[in-house]
């Protein structure tokens, strides 16, 4: 048993499509994949509107001035 | 180079490896600027000048003696002798290892192998920055490029190697006989080496130490990505036909192969290659919070691990292979550092040597039962071989050989730079006529500013 489908290279190649594993999961590869992406996503979103809360609060007046002065 | 389709396969043969050694020049480029840029202002020099001698140095050692180990030892020493025959053939002397109008292809061939022994010193220049003395790392620049590594290759990278005829050995983008042999060689060196003065705290606790430049960095890891294009083209052959294989194949339909002449596609590879890519950062953004270097890193770790199966993998597979190896390795590599105080300057025990590790690790898993080669009587690939396969890449060719040699310098007193040095910077003590020239007109045009006048002629 392979998970590619072919257990020898005794093949014709003209007569050989998909390689990868697992052909025939495409669907669920394709819904992993996005729940990876989507997932990115939120996380992403979370941890940054966590950052800028706390951000917002962490400079003083004086390091921000010389923040603008250095562009 | 008898007919016109002979001659015409020749010369795109010899065309397409010449190319992806001009492409792979730029992982060369990438990782000085990335070495430099992660290297204090008073190391620069010494850092650019300590990689860029492994060009020379590891490139007429392969011409010597490396290309010759990778014809010759598939089966030495456990499976058989000597290939005196194909060693022959590449031997310095040979007619075949110069201008010669009958053979066309082992020039470039000899030079996509050749870019990859650079490729692994350099990953072994990366993690001993600003504390080893050139010379030692020279030794082990010719060790890891010309030597270790090429026999790796000549057991698990070439078709008739015993590791893929017994094992099912499956390493198509070099996971393992390229990152996680130069890797573990990397770790083996910076155990007897010791971290960068400062690295630790007293109670253990490890600082981090910033690149001086971090757009140099950035520019460094972006032309390595541009190289690795290079490199996963050079590990294919680009057309041949069923005939020329002389394997089980059956038919008239030309194929491109990886480097076991088992077929993949260039379109394969570029759909892992980029999905891979992006798995690793995308991984790599979250589990290092943002980092920007991590994240770069995680690109270049996301395509390693991938890399093994690549030639096979589904894209969707790469990507989240990639992913998970990134994880992995990220976590593992402040592990180490934590608790053996490990100062890996680069990270390049992680993202080359742990990914590889898992990226072979996973794909005997994901290609079990696979053929490894289109020849008759080899190994299906499976987990236990590619578990096997990464020890030996990882820990018997790559950690041992750079911990015993390592060792040995050390015991010669000839290793590591002596701590003022180290303080006062490598540059300072190595390029000092540089530096008391700079000082000179320095203070000399701040003289003539000050009295307002013309400095003396």
């Amino acid at each position: 048993m392979s998970t590619i489908g072919y257990d020898s290279w005794a093949v014709d190649l003209a007569e050989v499509g998909a390689v990868y594993p697992f052909q025939g999961s495409e669907g669920l590869m394709v819904l992993l994949g996005v729940i990876f992406w989507i997932g990115w996503h939120r996380i992403q979103f979370v941890r940054e509107g966590a950052h800028l809360e706390k951000a917002k609060n962490m400079g003083d007046k004086e390091k921000i001035s010389s923040l603008l002065e250095k562009y | 180079m008898d007919g016109n389709l002979n001659a015409l396969t020749t010369v795109f043969t010899e065309f397409y490896y010449w190319v992806t050694v001009v492409f792979m020049f730029l992982i060369h480029v990438g990782f000085c600027m990335y070495e430099v840029g992660a290297s204090r202002h008073r190391n620069h020099m010494h850092t650019l000048m300590k990689n860029i001698m492994i060009i020379p140095l590891v490139t007429v050692t392969f011409f010597f003696f490396g290309w010759w180990i990778y014809w010759s030892f598939p089966s030495f020493p456990f499976f058989g002798g000597l290939n005196h025959d194909a060693g022959a053939a590449n031997l310095p002397w040979s007619e075949n290892m110069g201008t010669n109008l009958s053979d066309r292809i082992t020039g470039v061939f000899w030079a996509a192998f050749l870019l990859f022994s650079w490729t692994a010193a350099s990953i072994v220049s990366g993690a001993v920055i600003e504390r080893i003395r050139s010379s030692a790392l020279w030794v082990h620049a010719v060790m890891i490029g010309s030597v270790f590594w090429i026999i790796d290759a000549a057991w698990g990278w070439h078709a008739e190697g015993w590791m893929v005829k017994y094992l099912g050995y499956h390493d198509a983008y070099a996971s393992g006989v390229i990152h996680a042999i130069a890797g573990g060689y990397a770790l083996g060196v910076i155990m007897v080496l010791g971290p960068r003065l400062g690295k630790f705290a007293a109670d253990g606790t490890p600082r981090d130490i910033p690149p001086h430049n971090p757009w140099m960095l950035t520019i460094g890891i972006f032309l390595i990505y541009s190289g690795f294009w290079g490199f996963y083209a050079a590990c294919n052959i680009p057309a041949i036909s069923p005939e020329g294989i002389g394997g089980l194949l059956t038919g008239e339909t030309w194929t491109a192969t990886n480097i076991y002449l088992a077929p993949t596609s260039l379109s394969a590879i570029t759909f892992n290659f980029l999905m891979s890519l992006s798995g690793g950062l995308m991984a790599a953004y979250v589990v290092s919070k943002g980092d920007a270097f991590w994240t770069f890193s995680g690109g270049l770790a996301g395509i390693i691990t991938a890399s093994a199966g690549n030639d096979l993998y589904h894209p969707i597979q790469a990507m989240l292979v990639g992913a998970v190896g990134v994880v992995i390795v990220y976590k593992l590599h402040y592990w180490v550092e934590r608790t053996f105080k490990i100062d890996d300057a680069v990270g390049a025990v992680a993202v080359h040597g742990y990914s590889g590790i898992v990226g072979l690790i996973i794909a005997g898993f994901l290609l079990w039962g696979a053929p490894s080669s289109p020849y008759e009587g080899y190994a299906a690939v499976n987990p236990v071989g590619q578990t096997v396969g990464a020890v030996i890449m990882f820990g018997v060719l790559g950690w041992l050989p750079g911990f015993v040699i390592a060792k040995m310098q050390a015991a010669a007193g000839v290793l590591r730079i002596p701590v003022e040095v180290e303080l006062q910077g490598l540059d300072y003590a190595e390029h000092h006529a540089y530096e008391d020239a700079k000082a000179e007109i320095i203070a000399a045009d701040k003289a003539a500013l000050n009295g307002g006048g013309v400095p003396a002629e």
